[in-house]
């Protein structure tokens, strides 16, 4: 480098006008990088606690005597039913599976609807139907409740906030941060279902095998697996953002390295040809019925065992391990032998032009 | 899933390496023309299993990258406007205008929207006759009948709330730009498989004789790419300079000729600007005059468009491969994937993307 570029480099601190968004953007909500910053500039500053820092999808908190976890999640979905679900079963599914994610047996839920002129109340009597349906598989209450109505134009036709609270009832801590090397990574089963079957109902696109969502509470799931072993460090459900931004969270967390093997991530063959027409990675695509974990090592068969007899984990498997190598990454070793980073992507997920 | 996974396999991909390492006998340096092509290379990590021979270059196939900051800034300065709504692939929301991107003016209220087809911004302008529908109808060979054909379909409706901005580029012209170039150091093209797909590869027989450079049209599976490399290497070390067909069960040596024919029918070949290249002469297509009413440049005579490109950026160096993405001093740390100063960051098919994507591990696992 020349001294001259040299100097025009730390002369250059906004090269373009606008470089920050003075407004929210879209991939501020993708759960990529975008959402990591906006949670880090605007939120923790103003609200950082022991408990939020900790940045998993539930707060564990002692009251009383008891560890209880609670947690909260929004939900909007364009269209509001798609195959496999609906946004009331997701959202039901969404708060229980944030719970059961630290390890919480899930009791009671709370709703909160945000309603737009002229939903018609047949769909929103399925959504309830739906809600109601979803809390008895759960075996979760829901207790408490809210509704808004707002003018036609300024939601899109339903929105449903649920908050969540579920009881410990073992003395383990199944947190981001609790990942080693050594241990390895599981997963439950296929990804990128909910996304894919979401986006293709949304483009219109037809394929032979309907693409389902995987919407499915994951308690039972996990709670077979904590009585089989208590070598589980953390779980995540990979929701927004998909299997990347997920590991990527665990591997910052816990300053560890990840590696994942291509050839070892199950895609359901509807999915990957979904994925493959519209130029979509499947690791970033949402999924609202699988968990990925860090465990250890010397329990993993025991744990994949007992995930294989739950209907929610039958396609359970090891898909990769924590390494001291490249702390707080994710690595991947393709499918032809070569390697490539799995970052957080940067914002909206785009469809490629050709 | 067929078709892809059999181009996936990593025996295959193994057997054509050694195939690659038996015929080396001394350093080649080869460019693969298309974005999606140095995806695939670096997403698959290609470029660390060939032999260090084998030096890759990566071309200026990456049509967000390459389309000139006016057209960017015209495009924002269209959907900006209350009565239009524009309609985009989603790659162009990101890229960096002089000022903003159309994912701000998106922020900021303008009605954009991404769409798959040009023709669902056909369907678009007909079920909104109220709004100017304006189609941004960008791309090499590849996107171009599509373009022409969702054109030829506004005609057939006699729509007139349609337009398109184009700003279309060629494949041929920017090869003989580099290979005209008196510091050209490539020895060998792998052409872009899909661009050969609409239009064969005539166009380039003239170039590989005249310029002693072999070209292979290539595919974007990890196996096609390996394949067209062997192929290039074959010819380099033979001396030979042809033109080669890896990617046959996609491309013909006429190309799609009705594809063809509806590019003829709506676009004529114009000269054009390539961002971080400059002018090449006959390198784009622009609407031919009896479909000029449907040319949005026309329609919103914008004024006054100040082009102003961020000085440190080297995009220019990068899409003609005397750079590469590493080499820039504002790579990973002034530009990024969300604040780009150039737009090989900004793509999905951008070189630079691709190497923040996936290549910056390296630093830290080599450290």
């Amino acid at each position: 480098m020349s001294p001259e570029a040299a100097m025009d480099i730390a002369s250059l601190t906004c090269p373009l006008p606008v470089t920050d968004s003075p407004r929210v953007l879209l991939g501020h909500g993708s759960g990529g990088r975008m959402s990591a910053n906006l949670l880090q500039q605007m939120f923790l500053p103003r609200f950082g606690n022991p408990y939020l820092n900790r940045l998993d999808d539930q707060a564990v908190l002692e009251v009383g005597g008891q560890r209880i976890a609670f947690t909260t999640d929004s939900f909007v979905v364009r269209p509001l039913f798609f195959p496999g679900g609906d946004i009331g079963r997701l959202a039901v599914n969404g708060t229980v599976n944030d719970l059961a994610m630290g390890g919480a047996r899930p009791l009671f839920l709370s709703a909160g609807f945000i309603l737009e002129e002229g939903l018609p109340l047949d769909d929103l009597a399925a959504i309830l139907d739906s809600m109601q349906a979803a809390c008895q598989e759960a075996g979760v209450l829901l207790v408490t409740g809210d509704t808004k109505v707002v003018n036609k134009g300024s939601g899109d036709q339903c929105f449903i906030n649920t908050a969540g609270i579920g009881l410990l009832e073992h003395p383990w801590l199944l947190s981001a941060d609790q990942a080693q090397p050594g241990d390895v990574v599981i997963l439950s089963g296929t990804i990128g279902d909910h996304g894919m079957a979401v986006m293709s109902r949304r483009e219109g696109l037809d394929f032979e095998t309907e693409i389902r969502s995987d919407t499915a509470p994951l308690a039972g799931l996990v709670a077979s697996m904590l009585e089989a072993s208590h070598e589980i460090r953390c779980l995540r459900d990979p929701t927004r953002g998909g299997l990347a931004s997920a590991l990527n969270e665990l591997a910052r967390a816990s300053r560890v390295g990840i590696e994942i093997d291509e050839e070892r991530v199950p895609i359901h063959p509807a999915v990957h040809a979904a994925c493959e027409l519209l130029g979509i990675d499947p690791l970033y695509v949402a999924n609202e019925g699988k968990l990925v974990g860090i465990v250890g090592a010397a329990d993993a068969d025991v744990i994949i065992d007992r995930m294989r007899r739950h209907p929610l984990g039958s396609e359970g498997s090891v898909i990769g391990r924590v390494t001291e190598r490249h702390p707080k990454m994710v690595v991947m070793r393709t499918r032809i032998g070569g390697s490539r980073v799995v970052d957080l992507h940067s914002g909206e997920l785009l469809p490629r032009i050709c | 899933m067929k078709y892809v996974d059999e181009f996936r396999s990593g025996p295959l991909v193994q057997g054509v390496l050694g195939a690659i390492r038996r015929t080396l006998t001394r350093p080649w340096t080869i460019m693969e023309i298309c974005g999606g092509q140095t995806h695939s290379i670096v997403k698959n990590g290609l470029d660390e299993m060939l032999p260090q021979e084998i030096c890759l270059v990566h071309g200026p196939g990456c049509p967000v990258c390459v389309t000139p900051l006016e057209s960017i800034d015209r495009a924002i300065a269209i959907a900006g406007r209350p009565d239009v709504t524009f309609v985009s692939f989603g790659d162009m929301l990101r890229v960096p205008g002089s000022t903003s991107d159309l994912f701000r003016v998106k922020s900021a209220g303008g009605d954009i929207r991404v769409v798959y087809s040009p023709l669902d911004a056909v369907r678009l302008a007909q079920a909104r006759p109220d709004r100017e529908v304006v189609f941004f109808g960008i791309g090499f060979e590849t996107t171009a009948p599509a373009n022409a054909m969702a054109v030829l379909q506004a005609s057939r409706l006699r729509l007139k709330n349609f337009s398109m901005l184009v700003s279309h580029v060629l494949v041929p012209p920017a090869i003989e730009a580099l290979l005209s170039s008196p510091d050209n150091r490539v020895q060998a093209f792998l052409a872009a498989g899909h661009v050969c797909t609409v239009m064969g590869w005539t166009e380039y027989e003239p170039l590989a004789a005249q310029y002693r450079v072999p070209i292979v049209v290539t595919g974007f599976e990890p196996l096609d790419i390996v394949e067209g490399i062997c192929l290039a290497v074959r010819q380099l070390e033979a001396g030979r300079a042809e033109v080669e067909n890896q990617y046959s069960r996609s491309v013909r040596r006429e190309g799609n000729r009705p594809a063809q024919a509806v590019i003829r029918e709506v676009f004529e070949v114009c000269n054009r600007k390539w961002r971080g290249i400059g002018e090449i002469s006959r390198s784009g297509f622009r609407l031919r005059e009896p479909y000029a009413t449907f040319d949005a440049e026309r329609r919103f005579p914008i004024l006054g468009v100040m082009t102003e490109e961020p000085s440190v950026c080297i995009s220019g160096l990068v899409l003609q491969g005397r750079k590469k993405p590493g080499d820039c001093p504002a790579f990973g740390t002034l530009c990024t994937p969300e604040r780009p100063l150039g737009a090989p960051m900004v793509s999905s098919e951008g070189a630079c993307a691709a190497y923040y994507q996936y290549r910056r591990y390296r630093q830290v696992a080599h450290a």
